[in-house]
């Protein structure tokens, strides 16, 4: 009804009554699509606004030798900062450290564990998999600063895990000294191996219940029941949960720094926390810029990984 | 036909070792948790775990105070509260042409949704800082609920998109013959059919916010405005020696609501929807 044609100035006298033409099925058929695209315009105007904006920003100044102090004088640089990045000491230091975390951490630490919880689970009588399961999850939700001081506590010299190696009569030392990058990675398996334990044992309750059977009624061991059976019946699992929990682990920031801030000196300083320092410690905002796009990068491989993993599902 | 006795047998011995690492397990992870718990209600906490020699709540009072306490929890709740009510709105709405429609564009929008669900939003704090500061957003609470939205919507529209394809268009026809609306079929006949699946998305929607520190870290500076996740920082740094038990105290103080929202929503978490939902597609 409102949406006739705009009339000009000369025929803005003549009222739009039934002469009108009526909407040609073109203009009908796109003003449905219009009435039906609308409320998806709020979510599309914050998404374009506050991530594509950010994005497309983060791409350009990666680009500019962009300072926290003197903002006016920015001016395009080209590759300059990736050029330094990759001969600076210190940013493949980081590289070097987020491989260590995430490959300790993510893939052998948080998929092993979850995936051997997921299937002690399913044997396990039902209060001790009630138990176990609710530690490990309020484990995950806990907020990630109080996680970084619960496991800060745990490894400091004078903490529980000295304590209990003192009472076992073995060597102890100040972790978050000697070991960091050892340190944050347990901390971000004891955080973190929950989100795999939920992700596998949804895999595994899905497997019919007949055809493990018949292997163990065959003779199968548990070992070649888990390797010939098992591993391959979830293996569209195994891969989306190593991608999310890598692309989770590349972006932990508060977890390490609350433990370490990235040292002693930079030893446990992966890009996150490289990025951090260069942007606003050495207030060198296009060159830590160049580093997150780099992260961006790495990121958008693995999403795009994952999305294929994903194809015939969505 | 009876399972054979030495089958049976090794299932009872199966389960019990089951049950046994489960234990250790649980054991190593209740460490760091009984740490808190413990200390907080310990006169004189360390950094052990141990049990107390007496309990005393001293610890809760010291940080019941505006100043350390109320303040960012408030600030904690105005920050996620406003972000979740404009993820989960907004999510709704989007969802539900994506859902109910067919359309060329939406297998496009949903690859693009489901492809910006893991990029890693660490990566970008520094250019939105930078971003912020130009537009005169950075240390706004509003700037602040508008990113974290923008953050957690691809998640939050995937989610309500399944949720929404649960509940039958047949439903919704009956409605749409009577001359009802597309929105009002969706406020008055899927949007309460799917509760639970709203209430899935907007409690976990607060529970992420609520414990992220980066985002409020880079983007809020005035102190008076600091959420939780930041102003238990103070605890450390500006305070001098650390209170471990005080510290303790207010860690409690902060994670029991998110853990309570957790439990809340555990069985639809943790069973069929798993995040697995959204893992599998």
């Amino acid at each position: 009804m409102t949406a006739a044609p705009p009339a000009g100035p000369g025929v803005a006298k003549t009222a739009p009554g039934p002469t009108a033409p009526p909407p040609t099925p073109k203009s009908r058929s796109l003003r449905h699509a219009l009435t039906r695209a609308l409320p998806v315009s709020p979510a599309v105007v914050l998404l374009v606004l506050f991530l594509a904006g950010p994005i497309a920003y983060c791409a350009y100044i990666a680009f500019t030798d962009l300072q926290l102090t003197g903002q006016a004088e920015s001016s395009f640089v080209g590759f300059d900062n990736f050029r330094e990045a990759f001969q600076d000491a210190a940013f493949l230091n980081a590289v070097w450290l987020t491989l260590v975390f995430t490959v300790l951490s993510s893939l052998i630490g948080q998929n092993t564990l979850g995936l051997a919880l997921a299937s002690l689970m399913q044997r396990a009588s039902k209060p001790v998999r009630t138990l176990t399961g609710g530690i490990v999850i309020t484990a995950w939700v806990l907020p990630e600063v109080v996680a970084g001081f619960l496991l800060y506590a745990f490894f400091r010299g004078e903490g529980t895990l000295n304590a209990i190696l003192d009472w076992l009569h073995l060597p102890s030392q100040n972790w978050l000294f000697t070991l960091p990058i050892l340190a944050v990675s347990f901390a971000n398996v004891w955080r973190g191996t929950a989100f795999s334990m939920l992700v596998y044992s949804a895999a595994l309750n899905e497997i019919p219940k007949e055809i493990t059977e018949a292997a163990e009624v065959d003779g199968a061991g548990g070992w070649r029941r888990m390797w010939h059976i098992t591993l391959p019946m979830i293996r569209r699992s195994i891969g989306t949960n190593l991608m999310l929990n890598t692309l989770q682990t590349l972006s932990v920031f508060g977890l390490i720094w609350v433990m370490t801030r990235g040292g002693p000196g930079n030893r446990s300083q992966t890009l996150p926390l490289f990025m951090y320092e260069q942007a606003f410690q050495k207030s060198m905002i296009g060159y830590g810029t160049a580093v997150a796009l780099l992260l961006l990068v790495v990121g958008s491989l693995f999403s795009v990984v994952y999305l294929r993993l994903l194809r015939t599902e969505v | 036909m009876p399972v054979p006795p030495t089958l049976k047998s090794r299932r009872a011995n199966r389960r019990y070792a089951a049950d046994a690492g489960l234990l250790v397990v649980a054991a190593a992870f209740v460490l760091p948790l009984a740490w808190v718990v413990l200390s907080a209600l310990d006169p004189d906490a360390g950094l052990q775990v141990k049990i107390p020699d007496g309990v005393t709540l001293d610890n809760f009072d010291a940080v019941l105070e505006p100043d350390i306490t109320f303040t960012p929890l408030l600030n904690s709740l105005i920050l996620c509260g406003g972000a979740t009510l404009l993820t989960v709105v907004c999510a709704a709405l989007a969802a539900y042409p994506l859902s109910r429609f067919r359309s060329r564009l939406n297998r496009p929008f949903l690859l693009t949704i489901l492809f910006a669900t893991s990029l890693p939003i660490t990566a970008i704090m520094v250019p939105v800082y930078a971003l912020f500061v130009q537009v005169d957003l950075i240390d706004t609470m509003q700037g602040t609920i508008f990113f974290f939205a923008a953050s957690q919507l691809p998640f939050a529209i995937w989610l309500m998109k399944n949720f929404m394809d649960g509940v039958p268009k047949e439903l919704e026809e009956a409605a749409w013959t009577d001359g009802a609306s597309s929105f009002q079929s969706l406020l008055r006949i899927v949007l309460p059919l799917m509760g639970p699946g709203v209430g899935v998305v907007t409690v976990f929607s607060f529970v992420m916010m609520w414990g992220n520190f980066f985002v409020p870290f880079m983007l809020l500076l005035s102190p008076d405005q600091m959420p939780a996740s930041v102003s238990i920082n103070d605890f450390f740094g500006n305070r001098g020696t650390v209170v471990y038990g005080q510290l303790a105290a207010f860690s409690v103080i902060y994670s029991t609501p998110v853990i309570l929202l957790y439990v809340l929503v555990a069985r639809r978490l943790g069973g069929g929807f798993a995040l697995g939902g959204a893992v599998k597609g």
